[in-house]
């Protein structure tokens, strides 16, 4: 009994990432035989569902993918349907949509850093254990996500599906003196994203790099989030209604998410970590020096240290929405109108978690005859597998308890959120 | 005096946008305290430690929509002391339900290129479509402060005094200027649960039915009005079948314009 020739390890689930899945890998001789990273989120068919629904209605449907990252399905449908009817938002109205934005990235992210990735590297079930002895980092990752919640309540009405997108602009724009309130917050949520990256730097890292081909929206003026081209690591560079020629979805039997590779290439990697290297030079220059002092630099290429790399970016989010807030005087009128025009619109934006592309094709009465949603998700299965075939034959020495656990560790890496393509992802591992 | 033990929560997830749950995260003033009060026993989104049922209180969020799902459901049913719906998914089969008006099969078609890998039921559809529930909670998504109320109502062993009276009162009471008799914007405000505090009217936009009905809602009174003051039947029908499009009072209003819609067509 002491060296049985076959082990199964079943561990039912895997947690603290959104949506539904397992993980299944199967270890002979030390070789990873297969590895699947099976996500069965039930299907729930928007991208049916949306053809014969009105052009207006696209930002409120697709927010309802993901109620992590509603913002960004808000930006990437309007994005795309406003591209077709020749419509962008400028100076105010722009402004608003960033820090609605930058709402969510610091929300999301200070989610992800301290609720769902920080204890791992502790050795926690969760952040509500965590908090036992480390009350005072739960406390401030709790007031960061708030001040991020509040900005995104007070621009979009409120923090989980806002309510004031609309194509055009907003329903309704805030006064100056509404958004000058939220200055004192954000400053505070800065400092304290900076005062705990000085400590999570500390942490130990495990001693994981992989050459990935990253991908990320460039912006010539700023570090893109809202808009921009397609730019890669390894040479792409494509406007944004060109993302199906270079990328290609395709199905795999034990998983309800498309799988995305780079034509001829393979996988690729979106998020955090991707925008970081690509843009690096146009963060705002404290988010730049903290990362400096903490020997963060690009590339980073061990995807644990994107723990670091989302604390940078709440940095950054809460600077440019400072900046933002100062010079702004709300628009004339809150929106523009727009007119139906029939045709096809491509629109992508940087979710949390990494590009998010849609495309829309609307008919003469504005009707959207034909959806495409392409989530980061679903872009980076690929990549979370390939880093598990390379992680795993080097934790074969350690219990299985704690293969388990780094191989849940190294998925959380990605923030996978498996609603946009999981909460119950359950790990089997097959020793042979 | 010290509580012999704590209350078990668990939290579940069906198919749905973890909007709701999340909801339970974003309340972060009162996250410790509640942990404090509650042993959060199933919470998946949140912690890797599960403890094993009964519970005490089970929140649900998302709509049953594969074979699995309905077995699951029937399980903590049977686990559950008390078990709530969080949210549209939850309590109306969400917007996913709006494959209910069609064949999924065609549906699966668009979505997949081997639809023969995936499994799904004909209808997306609420939990209380097999088993029994004790408190619905309303929302697309559901809002912070009736969730708190809920739970310190669990708490302290008393029903939670949650209005299911409408938008249209939540507004008179903020005061603001009613959109459709001032801006002439279609607003399902009349027909809508309250809870939101009369959101989108604030921002000067139309009710879209994020809550569902309210009890005892007249759909057919407000329809009407919006189709003799220009609006069209397809838009109509496309109103009433969002969030909560399969809740019988937007399921029948949504029904009878289609048919109304279609006959036009006819003509």
């Amino acid at each position: 009994m002491q060296k049985p020739r076959t082990l199964t390890v079943r561990v039912d689930p895997l947690t603290r990432v959104e949506g539904e899945g397992a993980l299944h890998v199967r270890v002979r001789n030390g070789q990873v035989h297969e590895l699947r990273l099976e996500i069965y989120e039930p299907p729930r068919f928007f991208e049916a569902f949306l053809r014969g629904r009105r052009f207006e209605e696209a930002p409120d449907i697709t927010a309802r993918i993901c109620g992590i990252c509603p913002v960004a399905y808000q930006m990437s449908a309007c994005n795309a349907i406003e591209s077709l009817l020749g419509f962008s938002a400028t100076g105010p109205l722009r402004d608003l949509r960033l820090l609605l934005y930058y709402g969510e990235w610091i929300e999301s992210h200070a989610l992800h850093v301290f609720f769902l990735h920080l204890p791992d590297f502790l050795g926690y079930d969760s952040a509500l254990h965590m908090a036992r002895d480390h009350p005072e980092w739960v406390q401030k990752g709790l007031q960061i996500k708030k001040a991020g919640n509040a900005l995104l309540a007070r621009i979009g009405g409120r923090e989980i599906h806002p309510i004031n997108v609309r194509i055009g602009g907003f329903y309704s724009v805030p006064s100056r003196k509404a958004l000058l309130e939220h200055r004192e917050e954000l400053a505070r949520a800065r400092d304290f994203m900076v005062e705990a990256l000085r400590w999570m730097a500390t942490l130990e890292f495990p001693d994981f790099e992989e050459d990935y081909e990253f991908v990320a929206l460039y912006h010539p003026e700023e570090y893109a989030i809202l808009d921009g081209q397609i730019r890669s690591s390894k040479g792409i560079l494509v406007s944004v209604s060109g993302f199906e020629e270079v990328f290609e979805e395709f199905q795999v039997p034990y998983s309800h998410a498309l799988h995305s590779i780079i034509r001829g290439r393979g996988s690729y990697m979106v998020g955090p970590l991707a925008r970081f290297n690509l843009n690096f030079s146009q963060l705002a220059p404290v988010a730049r020096e903290v990362a400096v002092s903490l020997d963060l630099t690009p590339p980073v290429r061990n995807p644990f240290r994107s723990l670091l790399v989302r604390g940078i970016e709440v940095v950054h989010a809460c600077e440019e929405a400072l900046r933002l807030i100062e010079r702004y005087e709300p628009p004339h009128r809150p929106w523009e109108p727009v007119e139906v025009r029939p045709g096809i619109g491509h629109g992508a934006s940087e979710a949390p978690r990494g590009l998010l592309y849609h495309r829309y094709r609307i008919n003469p009465e504005g009707l959207i005859e034909e959806a495409k949603i392409v989530p980061p998700t679903s872009q980076n299965q690929r990549r979370i597998e390939d880093d598990l075939r390379k992680l795993v034959p080097r934790l074969l020495s350690l219990p299985k308890d704690q293969i388990t656990w780094r191989c849940e560790h190294a998925i959380r890496n990605y923030d996978p959120c498996i609603s946009c393509a999981t909460h119950f992802l359950r790990l089997e591992i097959d020793l042979e | 005096m010290a509580r012999r033990r704590k209350p078990k929560l668990a939290v579940w997830k069906f198919a749905s946008c973890d909007g709701c749950q999340l909801t339970l995260l974003d309340c972060e003033d009162e996250l410790l305290a509640l942990a404090g009060e509650v042993e959060i026993a199933y919470f998946l989104e949140a912690s890797r430690a599960v403890v094993r049922g009964p519970y005490d209180l089970s929140l649900v969020e998302g709509s049953i929509s594969t074979p699995e799902q309905v077995e699951q459901i029937r399980e903590i049913r049977r686990q559950s002391r008390f078990l709530v719906t969080i949210g549209a998914c939850a309590t109306a089969g969400g917007i996913q339900a709006l494959r209910n008006f069609a064949d999924v099969r065609g549906f699966l078609d668009l979505v997949y290129a081997r639809p023969e890998y995936v499994r799904t039921l004909e209808k997306s559809l609420p939990a209380s479509a097999y088993v029994p529930v004790d408190f619905e909670l309303r929302g697309c998504p559901i809002g912070k402060g009736p969730l708190l109320e809920l739970l310190s109502a669990f708490l302290n062993g008393r029903r939670p005094n949650i209005p299911n009276h409408s938008v249209c009162i939540e507004c008179k009471r903020r005061g603001i200027v009613c959109v459709m008799v001032a801006q002439g914007t279609p607003c399902l405000g009349p027909v809508t649960h309250a809870g939101c505090g009369a959101l989108c009217p604030a921002y000067r936009r139309g009710c879209y039915g994020c809550f569902g009905p309210m009890e005892t809602p007249n759909p057919t009174s407000l329809g009407n009005w919006l189709l003799t003051h220009g609006m069209s039947s397809p838009d109509l029908v496309r109103l009433f079948r969002t969030f909560n499009t399969y809740a019988p009072a937007f399921k029948e209003a949504g029904e009878r314009y289609a048919e109304a819609a279609d006959v036009d067509r006819a003509r």
